[in-house]
């Protein structure tokens, strides 16, 4: 087998000196020249490989922190009274950035879910008389008592929040583990 | 046959299979991710562990080629 030389250049795999007159006008070696690109794309695509390997150890890293952050803690936000049957409100929880809706739908009965569609976070919005929970962004709904999407792009549910009732007051003590 | 003996077309041949398998490794790589994401987003955590030690692998898969089209160079 011929060893490669690196002055041996296309189309003739002659040495310069060797190569056509026409050669000294047009002096780029194409194929040398496809070799490097194509040897460069090989080095972008496994830099890219090295980003998605970094992506999925921030990911590994965020469930760690979940762990180690645990369960937000109690917070007070409504008075029973202040919310009519049908009625909804926006209160924050577990962070002050965090916004949230609660939706009395029974006499007795409350539901709270985190506000962003988990689609692209647009705020949704209650219709309790349709029973469900609507993004406009992209026609979104969830449904109201499971917080379950019902239709439009959204793939997973709202992350609910869960609420007790002390007294007069209702009480945030837990999102639902894993969803935010 | 050592590596510095090939010729220039056996050299693109050998760039080109590398690219080939380098391109389709970064693309299960992606699909890894985008599915992990999604899962953990929607609170499943039991596979992230699993998820990242397959996308060492194909790092790792990834990481030898290109050192092998680095010494074709030399």
């Amino acid at each position: 087998m011929k060893a490669e030389n690196p002055e041996i250049v296309a189309p003739y795999d002659q040495t310069p000196e060797r190569q056509p007159h026409w050669r000294q006008e047009f002096p780029i070696d194409t194929p040398q020249d496809d070799y490097r690109s194509r040897r460069d794309f090989t080095k972008l695509m496994v830099i890219t490989s090295v980003a998605f390997a970094v992506g999925q150890a921030w990911i590994v890293l965020l469930s760690r922190l979940r762990r180690v952050r645990g369960d937000a803690p109690v917070k007070d936000i409504a008075g029973v009274d202040e919310l009519s049957v049908g009625s909804a409100k926006v209160f924050h929880y577990p962070g002050p950035t965090d916004a949230c809706l609660l939706v009395r739908v029974s006499e007795r009965q409350f539901v709270a879910y985190g506000q962003k569609c988990t689609h692209l976070s647009c705020p949704v919005i209650p219709k309790t008389e349709a029973q469900r929970l609507h993004c406009p962004c992209h026609e979104g709904s969830f449904d109201l008592l499971t917080g379950q999407p019902l239709a439009g792009p959204p793939r997973r549910p709202l992350p609910r929040i869960f609420v007790t009732i002390r007294g007069n007051r209702i009480y945030a003590n837990r999102v639902q583990q894993g969803v935010v | 046959m050592r590596i510095g003996n090939f010729s220039r077309s056996q050299r693109m041949a050998i760039v080109q299979g590398i690219l080939f398998i380098v391109s389709i490794i970064a693309v299960m790589q992606l699909w890894l991710f985008t599915t992990t994401m999604e899962a953990y987003l929607g609170g499943d955590e039991s596979f992230v562990l699993i998820a990242v030690v397959a996308s060492l692998i194909c790092l790792g898969l990834n990481l030898g080629l290109f050192h092998y089209l680095r010494a074709l160079d030399r």
